[in-house]
C-alpha cells in the first residue's frame, strides 16, 4: 500500500498528493544529478579530481582549476541541466495532453520552427563577407520566437470548435514537414559554412556556452517548471478524456491552452539556448512513468531530473570520447533515444 | 465527382495524356538558357552540337521525364498507401521512405565515400525499403492490427529517428553535408538518362502491377471485414500493395531524393475528378502527379532565378496547406 500525504496550499489553487515513495525517487535522482553535475566538472580535456572539483565550488583549488570549472564547464552543464529539465517536463505534458505516449516537441514541429528561424536569422543578418552584422547573442531569442510562432500556428490552424488532440498531431506533423523543407532550402540558398553552422544548431549542442546564457536561462526555466508542477493536476484530468474532463468540472480547452502554452515555453527556451536536442522529451517522461507511476504530481518533477541527468551525460559523452572532437550532444541524445523509441511503439502496439 | 460516365473518363485520360506531354515539351522548353520551340525540335531533328542542342538534350530532356516518372509514381503510391491504410494523409513522405532514403544515402557517402548519382540510386532505394517495411511492422502489430493513428505515429518515429541520425552523421563531416544537401532537399536536376534507367523497370513493374492490383484495392477499400466476406484474401492483396507502394516510392526517392506532398495531393484531386473507383483513380492520379512535378519544377526555376529551389521543396510549399485542409476536415467520421 502506497503512503500518500496530501498538501495544499493557497487556498486549494495548489494542492498535491505526495507519494512517499516518490519522493524517495526524486531524492536518489537528486543526489544522482549532483554526483553527475561534480564528475562532469571534473572530466574533460583536462582531468581534475571529483575532490579539488568540490574545492572550486566552495571557493578554494588552484587557479587553473578554478578557469576550467568555473568559466568552461560549469556553464555548459548547467545548461544541459536545464534544457533536459524543460524537454522531459514539455514532453511529459504534451504526452497527458495529446493521451498518446508518442508525442513530443518533434513531432508537433516547435523544434522545426526554432530551426527555420535560426537558419533564417543567420541568412538575413550576414553581409556579403558571411560574418554576422549583428551579435550572436540575439540567436537564441530569434529561435524563441521561431518555437513559439510555429506552436501557435499549429494550435490555431488545429481549432475548430476547440482543439482535439488527433488534430494537434497530424497538422503539427505536416507543419514540421514543411519546416524542413524552408530550413533545407534555406541551408541550400547560403554558403556551406553557414549551413554546416545551422546543422550543428539543429542536431543540438551546449559547446560555447557562457554565464550570461546561465542567467537568463535559470530563471525561465525554474519559473516555467514550478508553473507545470502547479498545472499538473490539470494534466491529470486531460489525460481521462474530453467527455470525463470536461464531466468532472474542467474546463478542457483553456487548461488545454495553457498547458500547451507552457510546453512550448518551456521547449522554446530550451532549443533557443541548446538546439534541437531531440528524443529527451520523448524518452524522460516514459523512463519516469516506469519508476513513479503515472499520477502527474510525482511524474513531473522525476521526468524533469531524468531529462537532466540524459542531456548531462550525453553532453559529457559528446565531449570526452572522441576528445578533442567535439560531437554534439544531440546526437547521443539521438542515438540512446531511437532504438528506445522503436521498443516503446512496440510496447504500446496493443494501446 | 466532375465525370461520370466512363466515355467522359476516357476523354478525360486523353485530354491529360496531352496536356502532359505538352508540359513536358514546355519543361524541355523553359528555363535558365533561352531557348526556343524550334530550337528544341530542331535538337532531335536535326542536332547541330551548340550550347543550347547539348542542353536540351543532355540536361532539360532528362529533367522533363524524370519529373513526369516521379511525380506519376509518388501520386499512384499515394493513392495505395491511402486505401491501404484508410487514412487520406497517407503518403510516402509521412511514412518514412524519404528519411530512410536519405539516411542511407547519407551513410553511403560519409562513411564509404560513394560520390556518384548513380550509386545513390541503390543506395537510396535500399533505405526507402528498409524504413517503409519497419514502419509497415511496427504500425501493424498489436491486436487491432494497422490502424491509421498508429501508422502515422510510426511513420513519424521512424522518420525522426532516420533524421536525427541523418543529421548526426553530416554535424560530424562537413565534405559529405555539402555534397548530399541538394539531394536531401529532393530534387530532379542533374540526373542523367541512365539514372532513370536504372530504377525504370521497378516503376513500371509498380504502376502495371496498381492497375492490376485496382479492382481488388476497390473491394478493400470497403473496409476489412466487408473485404473479407466478399471472399478477399485482404492480408495477401495488403502485401501486394505494400510491396508496389515500396517498389513506386523507393524508385522515386532513388532517383529524386525526397519529394513531398505529391503523394497526399493528387490522390484527392484525382478522386474530385473520377471519384473512388480505383481503376479510374490509379491511372489519373498518375496522369495529373506527373503534370504537377512538372509544373514545380518549371516553377522552382524561375522563382529565384539564376538560382534553382529544390524541387521539393516546392511541392511542400504547395502541398502544406492542402495537408492542413484535409486535416481539418477530419477523415473516418473523426
Amino acid at each position: 500500500m502506497r503512503k500518500y500525504r496530501s498538501f495544499r496550499a493557497l487556498n486549494g489553487k495548489v494542492s498535491f498528493l505526495v507519494d512517499q515513495k516518490a519522493v524517495n525517487t526524486i531524492l536518489v535522482l537528486l543526489a544522482l544529478v549532483v554526483l553527475l553535475l561534480i564528475l562532469s566538472a571534473g572530466l574533460g580535456e583536462m582531468k581534475i579530481s571529483p575532490l579539488s572539483v568540490l574545492q572550486v565550488f566552495f571557493g578554494g583549488g588552484t587557479e587553473m582549476d578554478r578557469l576550467v570549472v568555473q568559466s568552461f564547464r560549469l556553464p555548459r552543464i548547467i545548461v544541459a541541466l536545464l534544457v533536459g529539465m524543460g524537454l522531459a517536463v514539455a514532453g511529459g505534458i504534451l504526452q497527458g495532453m495529446i493521451r498518446n505516449p508518442l508525442a513530443s516537441p518533434d513531432i508537433l514541429g516547435i523544434t522545426g520552427g526554432a530551426a527555420v528561424a535560426v537558419v533564417g536569422f543567420l541568412a538575413i543578418f550576414s553581409d556579403e563577407n558571411n560574418a554576422l552584422i549583428v551579435s550572436i547573442q540575439w540567436l537564441p531569442i530569434a529561435a524563441f520566437l521561431g518555437a513559439l510562432v510555429v506552436a501557435l500556428l499549429v494550435y490555431f490552424l488545429s481549432w475548430k470548435n476547440g482543439v482535439s488532440p488527433i488534430r494537434l498531431v497530424l497538422i503539427g506533423i505536416g507543419i514540421s514537414t514543411l519546416m524542413q523543407a524552408l530550413t533545407t532550402l534555406l541551408m541550400i540558398l547560403g554558403p556551406i559554412y553557414r549551413a554546416s553552422q545551422a546543422n550543428i544548431w539543429i542536431t543540438g549542442t551546449v559547446h560555447g556556452t557562457n554565464w550570461s546564457e546561465v542567467r537568463v536561462l535559470v530563471p525561465l526555466i525554474i519559473t516555467l517548471l514550478a508553473v507545470a508542477i502547479m498545472m499538473a493536476r490539470t494534466v491529470n484530468i486531460q489525460e481521462l478524456g474530453d467527455e470525463i474532463a470536461t464531466g468532472v468540472g474542467g474546463r478542457v480547452q483553456r487548461q488545454r491552452f495553457l498547458l500547451l502554452l507552457i510546453s512550448t515555453a518551456l521547449i522554446a527556451s530550451s532549443v533557443a539556448f541548446a538546439g534541437g536536442i531531440g528524443f529527451v522529451g520523448l524518452m524522460a517522461p516514459h523512463m519516469a512513468r516506469r519508476l513513479v507511476g503515472s499520477a502527474f504530481g510525482a511524474l513531473l518533477p522525476v521526468s524533469a531530473l531524468i531529462g537532466g541527468i540524459l542531456v548531462m551525460l550525453a553532453d559529457l559523452i559528446g565531449r570526452t570520447m572522441f576528445s578533442p572532437l567535439e560531437v554534439p550532444a544531440g546526437v547521443f541524445t539521438a542515438a540512446i533515444g531511437a532504438p528506445y523509441f522503436i521498443f516503446l511503439l512496440f510496447k504500446t502496439r496493443n494501446q | 465527382m466532375l465525370l461520370k460516365t466512363s466515355g467522359q473518363r476516357w476523354v478525360g485520360l486523353v485530354i491529360s495524356m496531352v496536356a502532359m506531354i505538352f508540359l513536358a515539351c514546355a519543361s524541355i522548353v523553359y528555363g535558365y538558357t533561352e531557348t526556343s520551340w524550334k530550337m528544341a525540335y530542331q535538337a532531335f531533328t536535326d542536332f547541330n552540337g551548340t550550347n543550347e542542342h547539348i542542353i536540351i538534350e543532355s540536361v532539360r530532356l532528362p529533367r522533363a521525364l524524370i519529373a513526369a516518372t516521379v511525380g506519376a509514381s509518388l501520386a499512384m503510391a499515394g493513392v495505395l498507401m491511402q486505401t491501404l491504410t484508410k487514412n487520406p494523409l497517407a503518403s510516402p513522405g509521412i511514412f518514412g521512405v524519404n528519411a530512410g532514403a536519405g539516411f542511407a544515402v547519407v551513410v553511403a557517402v560519409s562513411l564509404f565515400s560513394v560520390g556518384s548519382l548513380q550509386a545513390y540510386t541503390w543506395i537510396a532505394f535500399l533505405g526507402a525499403a528498409v524504413a517503409a517495411i519497419s514502419v509497415y511492422v511496427i504500425g501493424s502489430t498489436g491486436r487491432e492490427g494497422l490502424t491509421p493513428m498508429k501508422l502515422t505515429l510510426a511513420g513519424a518515429a521512424i522518420a525522426a529517428m532516420f533524421s536525427s541520425f541523418t543529421q548526426g552523421l553530416l554535424v560530424l563531416n562537413e565534405a559529405a553535408l555539402e555534397q548530399v544537401l541538394f539531394w536531401l532537399a529532393g530534387s530532379v536536376q542533374g540526373r542523367k538518362l541512365e539514372n532513370l534507367a536504372s530504377v525504370f523497370p521497378y516503376l513500371l513493374a509498380g504502376w502495371v502491377a496498381a492497375m492490376i492490383l485496382s479492382p481488388k484495392m476497390n473491394v478493400l477499400s470497403m473496409g476489412e471485414d466487408v473485404a473479407k466476406g466478399l471472399g478477399l484474401n485482404t492480408g495477401l492483396v495488403k502485401l501486394g500493395a505494400g510491396i508496389i507502394v515500396i517498389f513506386l516510392s523507393g524508385g522515386a526517392v532513388a532517383i529524386a531524393g525526397p519529394i513531398g506532398f505529391i503523394g497526399i495531393v493528387v490522390p484527392h484531386v484525382a478522386r474530385a475528378v473520377v471519384g473512388i473507383d480505383h481503376r479510374w483513380v490509379i491511372p489519373y492520379a498518375g496522369l495529373l502527379g506527373g503534370m504537377l512535378l512538372l509544373v514545380a519544377d518549371i516553377a522552382a526555376r524561375y522563382i529565384i532565378m539564376p538560382q534553382e529551389i529544390p524541387v521539393g521543396v516546392m511541392t511542400a510549399l504547395i502541398g502544406t496547406p492542402f495537408f492542413i485542409y484535409i486535416a481539418r476536415k477530419g477523415f473516418n467520421g473523426r
